[in-house]
Parts: C-alpha cells; sequence; structure tokens
C-alpha cells in the first residue's frame, strides 16, 4: 500500500460517541507490499477502535521487530507507540502495563517475533495474565528477510521457495489455552467481518488476550501450495459459532431460540452471545476448546472465531496486589518513607 | 610465639554450609560491632546449599581498616572436610580452635601455633535435651566459647540473642544455655591460653553494620522506584528481596494494596524489558543482576541508550567469566558494562563504595536516569553487596525532589509554539523532552523505536539525521560528565608524583595500603573513582601524577583500559595492580606491589618516594 492517502476526509463522515471519525484512528501510510494481509488487519484494528469509541491518547501501541511489528505506525497515530526488539514486545508491555494499569495496551506481533526469538516472553506474558491484546499478524514466514519458514509454518506446506517446510508448527492458539489465557481467538485478514468483533471483545477482555490472525503474505508465501495463503485459507476456514459482541448501552435486539445461545459477560458489562450450532463447543473451558482445535486440524481445516473465553481470571496487578492508582502517578510524597523513619529503621542495624 | 594483641586480629569460621552457622557468626560479628570496635566479616560461601565447605572471616581492627587483611590469626575449625588445611593456612602463632570430640588425626604436628580442642559434639550431645537443637547449638556454643578465650564482654552477645528473639522468647533460651556450655568449658580448661582479646571501644558511636544489597534495595524504595523486573541470580538477590521487604512495610495503601510492582521474570532479558516499558511509561523502575544477566540484558541496554530511555540496572558483580565462580567476588564488568550492547554506546556507571553509597547512590540513580533519558548502571559486587560492612549511618534529605527530568505535562505541550521533537535539542545539552503516553489527547504521541529516527522520532535512513542523532548522544555524554558524583581526591603530598586510583571495593585495602606505605616513606595521592564518564578532575589528577597504580580486582586491568580508552593516557604511567583471586583484595597485596614497583622501577625522584 505504498500509494499515500488522500488527506481529503468528507465533512459529514460518521462519528463516534466521542466525536471522533474514523480517521482519528488512522496512522502514517504503510511501506508493506501492495496486498498485504497486515494492512488488512490494520485496518481492522483501527475500526474495532473506532467503534469501541477508545480515546486514541489512552491506548499504547507496542511491537517487536518484522513486518508485523512495522503496523503500528500505520494505525492509531494519536496513540504513543514502542516499536521494541525481536520478541521481547512483551515484556516492554508488561513494564508499561505495571506503571499505568489505566491505559489499554496493544501489542502487534509476527509469527517469527512470536513462535521462536519470543516465545519465552510470549509463554510468561500470558501464564501472568498481563491485561493487553496480543495481535499476532501470522503469515507463516519471515518477510522482512524475505521468506524464510517460520515456526508456525505448517509441515508440509512450501512457500515461493518451494521447499515443503519439514518441521511441526506451532499453533499458539493451542499452546495459549493451555497457558491458561482468559482469551483466545484467530481471525483472518481476508474477512474483516469476523474480525472486527474478534478485536472489540479481545480489547475489551480483562487480562490477556491473544488474536492470532491469519495474514498472507504476499511477496513470499502466497503460493498454492502454501497453508498461509489467500487461497487455502479461504477454502479451509471453518468458523466457530458465530457470535455478537454487545456493548453494556446497547439493546439485545436480534432474538434466537431459547438455549441456542451462549452469553458470556465482559468485565465492563459487554456481553458476547455465541451462537451455537451443532458442532460448536464450550467456549469457557479448556479441554473443550483444544478438543475443537485438534478436531479440525485433524480435519485439515483452520478453525477461526473466538475460541476460548474465561472471564473469571485475575489480571497480573489483581495477582500482585498492586495499589489501584497507576504507580506512574505517584509521588514523591506517597513513595519516600523520609528521614525519620530511615533513622527508626537503622536502629535494627545496630 | 603466640599472636597477642587488643582488638587486631582475623579469625576465620571453617564451616559446613547450611549447617546453621551463619547465624552464630553473624551473632559474633555483631558482638563485636556492638562492643564499639571496627570490624569486617566476610562470608565466603561454595554455590551450594547445604554440605560443602564455607568460610566466614571476621577482621577486627580498631584503627578501622575494614578491607581483607590476609592470613588468619585464630580459626575455629569445624568442618572435617577442610579440617588440613585450615589448620595449614593458620599463622605461626595463632590459636586452632577444633571439635575435640574426635581427637586431631596423627599427621596434624605443628608445634607453632596453640591448639584449643573443645568438644563441641559432646557437649551438645549430653547437656542439651533436644536433638533437633544440637546442630544449630553447637554454633553458638562456640561462640560462647570464643567470649572467654578472646576476654568479650559475655553480656553483649546474650542482649543480642534476646533482641534476637524478642518475639520468640522461649527460643532465646536454649540459645544463652548454649553461650554459657561454651564460655564455662573454655573457662574451666583454656583459662589464660588466648592473647588476642577484643575490649569495648569509642570507635563507632553512630556506625550501622549492613550489607550493600540492603542498603541498595532501600535507596530504591527511596528514590520513587515503583517498578521491579528481575530474576534470580546470585549475589544480586538479595537487592530485589530487600526492596520487596522494605516495600510491604513502607509502601502500603490503606487497603493493603502495594504502591510497587515486582515480577520475576522469566529470564533477565524480560527482566529488563520490564524496566524499559516501565520508564517509558513514566515510572521509575530499576532492576538488579550480577555479570551473566548483563550479558543478556546487553540487547535492551542499546536500546535504552539509542531510543533514550531511563533505566536503573544495579550490577551487583561476580567471579567471571561465563557462569565464572557464582559466590566470589569480581570487579570484572567494568568493560562490558561501559560499553554494553551493539554499536557506538557508552553507559553511565556509578561505583559505591560503601553500604552507605550504595543507598545513595541508587536512590540518586533514578534523577540521573531520568535526567539522561539513559541507562545507569551501579557497579556493586558480592563483597559489597552480600557482606556486612561498618559504615556511617543512612540519612535522607526530607527536602530533596525527584528530580523527573525533561518531561512535558499536559500544559506544557499546549504552551508550546513550536513544534515539538522527542529528539529534538532545544537546549543544547544533549538532552531532549520526553512526553508520557496519556498525558494529551492530540499532543506529544510519538513512536519509540530502536531503530534510526530523527529529531521528530520518525523513521529515517537518512546518513545526516542518523549522524545527528548520533553527535547529540555525545553532547549528552557530555552532559553527563557534569552529573555524576565526582572523585573523591586525597593529596597527602602536593609535591607528590605518586598516584593510586581505584574504585568500589577496593577502596579500603587501598587506603589501608597507602598508609602502611607511608610509615616506608612512601607517599601516595589517591583518587577513588565514583563514577563513569570520567570528569576533568581524574583527568588533571592522572595527568599530575606518574606512576600511576590503578589497582582493581580482574585480570585484565579493566578500569585501566576505560582510563587508557577514554582519555588518551600513555599506558606506560598507568601501572596495574589486579587481584584476581576471586576473593577481596588485601592491603598487603597492594602494599607489596607498590613497594616493588616503586624501588625496581622507578628512580626515588620520579617516584614520590620521599
Amino acid at each position: 500500500m505504498k500509494s499515500r492517502r488522500p488527506s481529503f476526509r468528507h465533512p459529514d463522515l460518521p462519528k463516534n460517541d466521542l466525536g471522533y471519525t474514523r480517521r482519528d484512528y488512522e496512522g502514517g501510510d504503510s511501506t508493506l507490499c501492495a496486498g498485504c494481509g497486515h494492512d488488512s488487519t490494520s485496518n481492522a484494528i483501527i475500526q474495532a477502535c473506532y467503534e469501541l469509541c477508545l480515546e486514541p491518547h489512552r491506548v499504547v501501541k507496542m511491537s517487536g521487530i518484522g513486518c508485523s511489528s512495522k503496523t503500528p505506525a500505520y494505525f492509531l497515530g494519536k496513540s504513543h507507540g514502542f516499536n521494541s526488539v525481536h520478541g521481547r514486545m512483551p515484556s516492554i508491555a508488561t513494564g508499561a502495563n505495571m506503571a499505568n494499569k489505566d491505559l489499554i495496551y496493544l501489542g502487534v506481533s509476527g509469527d517469527g517475533d512470536t513462535a521462536s526469538i519470543g516465545m519465552g516472553q510470549f509463554v510468561h506474558i500470558a501464564r501472568r495474565n498481563l491485561n493487553m491484546t496480543y495481535i499476532v499478524m501470522n503469515n507463516g514466514c519471515y518477510g522482512l528477510t524475505k521468506g524464510q519458514d517460520s515456526a508456525t509454518a505448517d509441515r508440509g506446506s512450501a512457500s515461493r521457495k518451494g521447499r515443503p517446510n519439514p518441521f511441526e508448527s506451532i499453533d499458539l492458539c493451542e499452546l495459549a489455552i493451555a497457558l491458561g489465557a482468559g482469551f483466545v481467538a484467530r481471525g483472518f485478514s481476508g474477512d474483516k467481518a469476523q474480525l472486527v468483533p474478534i478485536l472489540k471483545a479481545a480489547i475489551t477482555h480483562k487480562g490477556f488476550s491473544l488474536v492470532d490472525v491469519i495474514s498472507p503474505c504476499v511477496t513470499f508465501n502466497n503460493t498454492a501450495t502454501s497453508t498461509k495463503s489467500y487461497q487455502w485459507v479461504r477454502d479451509h476456514m471453518d468458523a466457530t459459532s458465530t457470535f455478537d459482541f454487545i456493548p453494556p448501552r446497547q439493546e439485545i435486539t436480534t432474538e434466537y431460540e431459547p438455549g441456542t445461545t451462549q452469553p458470556v459477560t465482559l468485565h465492563d458489562g459487554e456481553v458476547v452471545n455465541f451462537h451455537k450450532s451443532d458442532d460448536s463447543h464450550d467456549v469457557s473451558t479448556r479441554r473443550s476448546a483444544i478438543d475443537t482445535l485438534e478436531f479440525h486440524r485433524e480435519k485439515g481445516h483452520l478453525l477461526t472465531g473466538i475460541l476460548h473465553l474465561n472471564e473469571t481470571l485475575e489480571e497480573t496487578h489483581e495477582i500482585l496486589e498492586t495499589t489501584d492508582t497507576p504507580l506512574n502517578t505517584l509521588t514523591e510524597k506517597e513513595l519516600c518513607p523520609g528521614d525519620q523513619a530511615l533513622q527508626q529503621l537503622l536502629e535494627t542495624y545496630r | 610465639m603466640k599472636i597477642s594483641g587488643v582488638n587486631d586480629f582475623v579469625i576465620r569460621f571453617a564451616n559446613v554450609n547450611g549447617s546453621g552457622s551463619a547465624s552464630a557468626n553473624n551473632l559474633f560479628a555483631k558482638a563485636i560491632f556492638r562492643l564499639g570496635v571496627p570490624v569486617s566479616p566476610k562470608n565466603i560461601f561454595p554455590s551450594n546449599i547445604q554440605g560443602l565447605p564455607t568460610w566466614y572471616e571476621v577482621r577486627v581492627n580498631e584503627q578501622g581498616y575494614l578491607g581483607r587483611r590476609g592470613g588468619y590469626d585464630f580459626i575455629v575449625a569445624v568442618n572435617g572436610q577442610t579440617l588440613k588445611k585450615d589448620y595449614e593456612d593458620l599463622a605461626t602463632g595463632g590459636y586452632f580452635f577444633y571439635d575435640s570430640t574426635r581427637s586431631l588425626p596423627d599427621d596434624f604436628l605443628r608445634e607453632d601455633i596453640t591448639l584449643i580442642g573443645i568438644p563441641l559434639t559432646q557437649i551438645c550431645i549430653q547437656k542439651i535435651e533436644n536433638p533437633k537443637l544440637r546442630q544449630l547449638l553447637k554454633n553458638i556454643l562456640y561462640v560462647g566459647a570464643l567470649a572467654h578465650l578472646l576476654d568479650m564482654d559475655f553480656s553483649v552477645l546474650t542482649d543480642a540473642i534476646t533482641r534476637q528473639f524478642s518475639k520468640k522468647p522461649k527460643l532465646a533460651e536454649p540459645n544463652i544455655h548454649a553461650l554459657e556450655l561454651g564460655f564455662e568449658y573454655a573457662a574451666q580448661h583454656f583459662p589464660d591460653t588466648c592473647k588476642l582479646s577484643v575490649k569495648s571501644s569509642k570507635k563507632l558511636a553512630r556506625h550501622m553494620l549492613m550489607d550493600g544489597n540492603t542498603a541498595a534495595g532501600l535507596g530504591a524504595v527511596y528514590g520513587g522506584a515503583t517498578v521491579a523486573g528481575w530474576y534470580p541470580i546470585t549475589p544480586s538477590t538479595s537487592v530485589i528481596e530487600a526492596f520487596d521487604k522494605f516495600t510491604s512495610r513502607y509502601r502500603l495503601d490503606e487497603s493493603g494494596k502495594k504502591k510497587a510492582a515486582i515480577i520475576q521474570a522469566e529470564d533477565e532479558l524480560t527482566a529488563l524489558g520490564i524496566v524499559l516499558g516501565a520508564s517509558w511509561n513514566g515510572a521509575r523502575a530499576f532492576t538488579a543482576t550480577s555479570g551473566p544477566g548483563v550479558s543478556l540484558m546487553s540487547e535492551f541496554l542499546g536500546l535504552a541508550y539509542f531510543a533514550e530511555i531511563p533505566v536503573v540496572l544495579i550490577n551487583v558483580q561476580r567471579t567471571g567469566p561465563s557462569t565464572g565462580m557464582p559466590t566470589r567476588s569480581q570487579q570484572s564488568d567494568v568493560l562490558m558494562c561501559a560499553y554494553a550492547s551493539h554499536g557506538d554506546t557508552k553507559q553511565v556507571l556509578l561505583f559505591p563504595c560503601d553500604p552507605k553509597e550504595c543507598f545513595e547512590m541508587s536512590a540518586d540513580s533514578f534523577d540521573l536516569a531520568e535526567r539522561l533519558q539513559s541507562p545507569v548502571i551501579i557497579m556493586s559486587d558480592l563483597d559489597l553487596g552480600m557482606n556486612d560492612h561498618v559504615c556511617l549511618p543512612l540519612e535522607w534529605d526530607d527536602s530533596h525532589q525527584y528530580d523527573r527530568g525533561k518531561v512535558l505535562d499536559a500544559a506544557q505541550l499546549e504552551a508550546m509554539t513550536e513544534r515539538w521533537g522527542r529528539y529534538l535539542d532545544r537546549d543544547g545539552d544533549g538532552l531532549c523532552y520526553r512526553t508520557i503516553p496519556g498525558t494529551h489527547p492530540t499532543l506529544g504521541a510519538y513512536f519509540t523505536r530502536g531503530s534510526s529516527h530523527d529529531e521528530y522520532a520518525i523513521y529515517t535512513e537518512d546518513s545526516e539525521a542518523y549522524e545527528r542523532c548520533m553527535q547529540r548522544l555525545t553532547r549528552k555524554w557530555q552532559t553527563a560528565k557534569t552529573l555524576v558524583p565526582k572523585p573523591h581526591i586525597k593529596i597527602s603530598d602536593k609535591a607528590g608524583t605518586c598516584g593510586a586510583v581505584f574504585f568500589g571495593t577496593s577502596t579500603h585495602a587501598s587506603y589501608e595500603a597507602v598508609e602502611q606505605l607511608k610509615k616506608q616513606d612512601i607517599i601516595v595521592n589517591t583518587l577513588r573513582i565514583r563514577g563513569f564518564p570520567f570528569q576533568d578532575e581524574v583527568i588533571d589528577f592522572v595527568d599530575s601524577h606518574d606512576p600511576i597504580f590503578v589497582i582493581e580486582q580482574n585480570r585484565d586491568s579493566q578500569m585501566r583500559t576505560l582510563l587508557i580508552n577514554e582519555c588518551g593516557f600513555c599506558p606506560d604511567k598507568l601501572f596495574p595492580i589486579t587481584n584476581i583471586d576471586a576473593l577481596p583484595i588485601t592491603a598487603t597485596l597492594i602494599d607489596r606491589s607498590i613497594q616493588e614497583r616503586v624501588s625496581t622501577q622507578v628512580p626515588p625522584h620520579q617516584g614520590g618516594v620521599k
């Protein structure tokens, strides 16, 4: 998407409840390849933030290194961003979140950044249940270094280089569920209708949310032999039960047959309504979620949608029992015990 | 001839680790401290939890020399594994205290020492009913015996026990009983045997006895740290433990929640990443680690240097390379830390020499890091961090205000008439204005990155923009010189040409050696480095002395290399004195090295010999 976005905007662009247009959530011009799945994912992030009426300056966007990690420059231009080093975004996000629990943290990473060099940090941020949304733009290859297979490339899948990947792939969703993450979803950059509500629910979820977005690399891994190509994903995608994301103030208008919906209430009163079909699974248990993922994998299908959702978990600040006030706003008066306390303490060292 | 003296000897306890000896040995050192006598205990321990040899050396010195002296006048040998070595290490005329429940092997034939055999195990079995307590109280028993042998005021020991168990008085009883058992046995069997003694002194009045890690952790509380990311590693772990303990005491809100977040990370990479994230987001954050941790943290140190993020890193150095000797001290991370990370990087270093400086530098490092928007590394070591040191009391100036550096708030952003640039040097000192996320709805957002950026934090591959950035960082480095603590210089003789440069835990032994040398009419002026980058004072001192002895505890004389590299000194005039046995440096080594050099290499008119 090298062409510059026109600066003109229609004066009657719709505004959200905060009075912001979608334009207010956009960022700089993308320098990724034309047709890159990541740009669609960026657009879905913009749309989700716009629809959720987030104040842009209350959002912090973070990333590691790679094509995917460049994208925070292309959305939410009014938010602070931190493009860290390769595979280390989770630790930066952890520190930032510890400093100020009141902001919204969006992390963007890639499959190389997460499933290889950053695997250690990814695993531990999930098990600490840091309150953030972790988006993996997953294309099964290292784009920025010209197409090497990544650890999420399926065994037997072949990129433009032609040699089928001989190694087992890592399913980040299944891993995150096993690690106890409270929100795990998989989307497809080419299915905005599904991805935007997934992102909205993920951002709203309290605790760690993983959104694994299959986001094809048009330059290196969009071949007919690749399981991360647009065509393959479209042909093999199975959605879990469809769902609605309903903000607290919005009236629930759609009617469903009793017993066919599974509502899950998020912490601020939002509701995710899962509409069950016969073979849909219970998203609230880890076992059912993993079983379902494995079932679809055996069939050679790619399962998308919200795979697991558990709203009952404590996030990191709650686990650590930190004070309610953001730590970065505490002043000297609240932090420094003073000389009198020091002199009293020293008596125990005499 | 028996070694004799009042308040001037070195005693070494040879124990098995995990046997409860540490608290008994601490009790002994603390008793001497409470008698007002300068004392420096040093724990020489293994990287192990239970069953290996461990030694505890206590130097008692009325004159206040606190460095390691070398040599042992008195050995308490209660470890069978090292009995022979301990026996051989004892100085001529010294005292060998052992558990005579088993007699000494036949090949223990020295006639130049005094044997003091006390059947510690046998007494415990006979006199202490609770078998569970016997092992622990055996250690207390020898302390009681020492009280007699060294003619110590017994009540100091019993008071110390009473104080220690003030909340559990029932536990004090058996301990005091054990002290008495040891004292009585020694009094009966070894009257007038030992010619070493401890007499109460007025040398220590306001002083305290604290380890450097406790002081550093406390400094972080006073300095306003709220976030700590860390990974367990000897010998730095107790810095975080202290921070945890003191925040639990001083930083709880009304509901009992903590005004601090401490995260035990999965590795040192994450530990420092947490610090960067938190500092970037406006909290004061730090980590503590040791050499192997700094190796891993180098990646983030480079990011912090280039993206200009405050970092406080307490490096409690240990013996390298690689895993090295994790429980032994060294000053061998100087060069790694000074230039940590790839590309052109330079890091600010602070060198504390005692717990008081650990406290002050730890607290002040947050001001410094935020002012400079760059990492500040505190270069402690195992000796300073984990051993108790006598030092002057810590103080806090209640009028001190935290210096948060150049941070723009919402009103300042709105008042700006020109375009704000995150990396724009408005003041010419290389320090730029930063913003904290969430400050203003429309102003002050920027994108932080470790890739090349222009004055407005925009990604650039423009050569000139890159060069401007790197040159500004050099300007910032010049500003850092004005902010890091100045060296301490002691000029004994204005006309003297002989100079010594040292830092950190080499300080006490160096000052002692310099005083000894004075007695030989060798006058040495001294400069104690406290910070890097080096200031003009360092350059002037080195320029006005020849030779310069650079005293440090590593093989390759790293500080000497750093001085030559940074200041362009002629290498020939900087004479390295290094200690590489991984034990704290001794005054004897320094004294001897300087004497040798002065007498053999340098003519008296050039060498500072009067």
